[in-house]
């Protein structure tokens, strides 16, 4: 069946089985392949991509369900010539070892961000009525849904918390 | 996966009749998907719900809310009016899954997830939930996440959901369209179904029934809290949680309710053991004899009974936390 997506700003036209979750589809249709399979069963991040500017598992979702809507994948956050800061900051931290949970972590810490900045409070937050603050253990909370087989986490932190902290000053 | 038609619904009705013959709803998809990659379920059919205009979470005439099944549970926890007045429901969400997953799991979705049983899983396996009839692997075998209350010989496993433990304790309702246009609305306690001898059979609903709101009743007052204990500090599944709502006056509990996770077909709730507490002075001694009065009924399997002492344990630091007047 045919799709419509807007990937990374280009809109695509995808036909495919309605079985294709939108991880095949951006891999296998669309050779976007910073996206990655890790256990394609929503436990690991690494397929982590934005919908409408929000942070999904792209394996547990079909394609063909999200007709009109706007994805971005790593490829459209940032290139080796235009890294966002997070990438940036991801390479001045060390914030990998073998690179393959990275796409998913830089994609999540980026919505992250957004719904910190939107008030949203986290398990970690200790009122959720109160507006949440920006310590490891929030940051760790909130990216608990990406995994690093590496164990890359101290570094990964401390560059998301790095670029937040920018983000607060200007 | 098997192969599938796919269609869009645009209305409930449209949706409650394509629902119903081998069909399934598909919503935030996080559940359902993950057990058709595994074969667990094969639907002929895939109804596409997640398009329906069930998204808003509004007010109730009588000072309640009511939250459209199709609200993402990201949405619910970041709702300012649920954050306020009913924070027990924002904790529980917070406390499930993960960012990524709560940006897609729905209200819906949520309630009608399945059970984690690693029997249930794995497709080479007897499982009466799965495939009626044909035994359970998990009596006998690894039963650490199994459940210690309501449970049957044909199946011991646990529902999995949060956020259904802290609806048990606000009292929420669930509205359900038919098939045909009928809607009805029904207490959270009654929507359930024990496993008994079918345990196949998870709820009221009748094939096509669409779930569109759940419905909370006027904020009772009182501190709320939601407590979960897991293997990791985040992004597993309750092995026992407690959801509460206490209120006190002139330094009485002047109203308890109390859910529980981890341990049952359901979530649990023990009446019981509220109407003990009411109108008591909060007391260490008191706090014991309701977790006594709990967990009485409690029949834990050969990996389980850690259960036990733990819920024992939770249910008392929540008790503790809720009536502390230094707080
Ligand atoms: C790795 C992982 C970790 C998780 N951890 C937790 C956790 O710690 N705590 C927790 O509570 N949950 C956890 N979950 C489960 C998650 O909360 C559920 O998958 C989610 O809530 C399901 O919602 P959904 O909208 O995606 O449902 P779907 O997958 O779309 O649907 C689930 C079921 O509900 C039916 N359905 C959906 N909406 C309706 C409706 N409106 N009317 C009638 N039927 C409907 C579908 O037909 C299907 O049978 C986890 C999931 C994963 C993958
Ligand atoms: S406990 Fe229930 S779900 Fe698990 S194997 Fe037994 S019948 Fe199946
Ligand atoms: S590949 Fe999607 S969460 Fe692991
Ligand atoms: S860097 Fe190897 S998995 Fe994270």
């Amino acid at each position: 069946m045919n799709t419509d997506l807007m990937v990374n700003g280009q809109a695509q036209r995808l036909d495919a089985d309605p079985r294709t979750t939108l991880l095949d589809a951006l891999r296998n249709y669309l050779h976007l392949m910073g996206t990655k399979k890790g256990c394609d069963h929503g436990q690991c991040g690494a397929c982590t991509v934005l919908v409408n500017g929000r942070r999904i598992n792209s394996c547990l979702t079909l394609a063909c369900m999200h007709d009109g809507d706007e994805i971005v994948t790593i490829e459209g956050i940032g290139g080796p010539d235009d890294l966002s800061a997070l990438q940036q900051a991801f390479i001045a931290h060390d914030g990998f070892q073998c690179g393959y949970c990275t796409p998913g972590q830089i994609c999540s810490a980026t919505a992250m961000l957004d719904e910190i900045a939107a008030g949203w409070a986290s398990h970690a937050t200790k009122n959720v009525a109160s507006l949440p603050g920006l310590t490891v253990e929030e940051i760790s909370e909130r990216m608990s849904g990406n995994l690093c087989r590496c164990s890359a986490y101290p570094n990964i932190i401390d560059a998301i918390l790095e670029v937040a902290a920018g983000k607060e000053q200007s | 996966m098997t192969p599938f038609a796919y269609s869009r619904a645009a209305t409930p009705s449209e949706a409650t009749g394509l629902g119903r013959d081998g069909a399934s709803f598909i919503a935030g998809g996080t559940n359902l998907l993950d057990l058709m990659k595994l074969e667990i379920i094969t639907p002929d059919r895939l109804v596409d719900i997640s398009r329906l205009d069930l998204a808003a979470i509004s007010e109730t005439p009588e000072g309640g809310l009511r939250i459209g099944a199709m609200v993402r549970n990201s949405d619910l926890a970041a709702d300012r009016k649920v954050c306020d007045s009913y924070p027990v429901l924002a904790e529980a969400l917070l406390a499930g899954a993960s960012a990524q997953l709560r940006n897609k799991a729905t209200t819906g979705g949520n309630l009608l997830q399945r059970t984690r049983c690693y029997y249930f899983y794995d497709t080479a396996m007897p499982c009466n939930k799965r495939a009626p009839g044909s035994g359970c692997q998990a009596i006998g075998g690894a039963t650490r996440l199994h459940a210690i209350f309501g449970a049957s010989v044909h199946c011991i496993a646990t529902h999995p959901s949060d956020m259904a433990v802290a609806l048990r304790a606000l009292d929420a309702e669930v509205e359900v369209e038919a098939p045909e246009g009928a809607i009805r609305r029904l207490p959270l306690s009654q929507f359930y179904v024990l496993p008994g001898d079918t345990p196949h059979i998870e709820t009221v609903l009748a094939p096509g029934d669409l779930i569109t709101a759940v419905i909370l009743p006027p904020p009772q007052g009182g501190r709320q809290t939601y407590r979960k204990v897991r293997d990791r500090a985040s992004y597993a599944f309750a092995l026992v949680s407690v959801a509460g709502v206490v209120a006190l006056k002139e330094g009485r509990i002047a109203h308890a309710s109390l859910a529980f996770g981890g341990v049952a077909p359901q979530p649990w709730r023990n009446e019981t053991v509220e109407s003990m507490l009411h109108d008591r002075q909060p007391s260490a001694g008191l706090f014991a004899q309701a977790a006594d009065a709990l967990l009485a009924d409690a029949r834990p399997q050969k990996d389980n009974a850690f259960k036990i002492s733990l819920l024992r344990r939770t249910l008392i630091a929540v008790l503790n936390e809720l009536t502390d007047a230094d707080q």
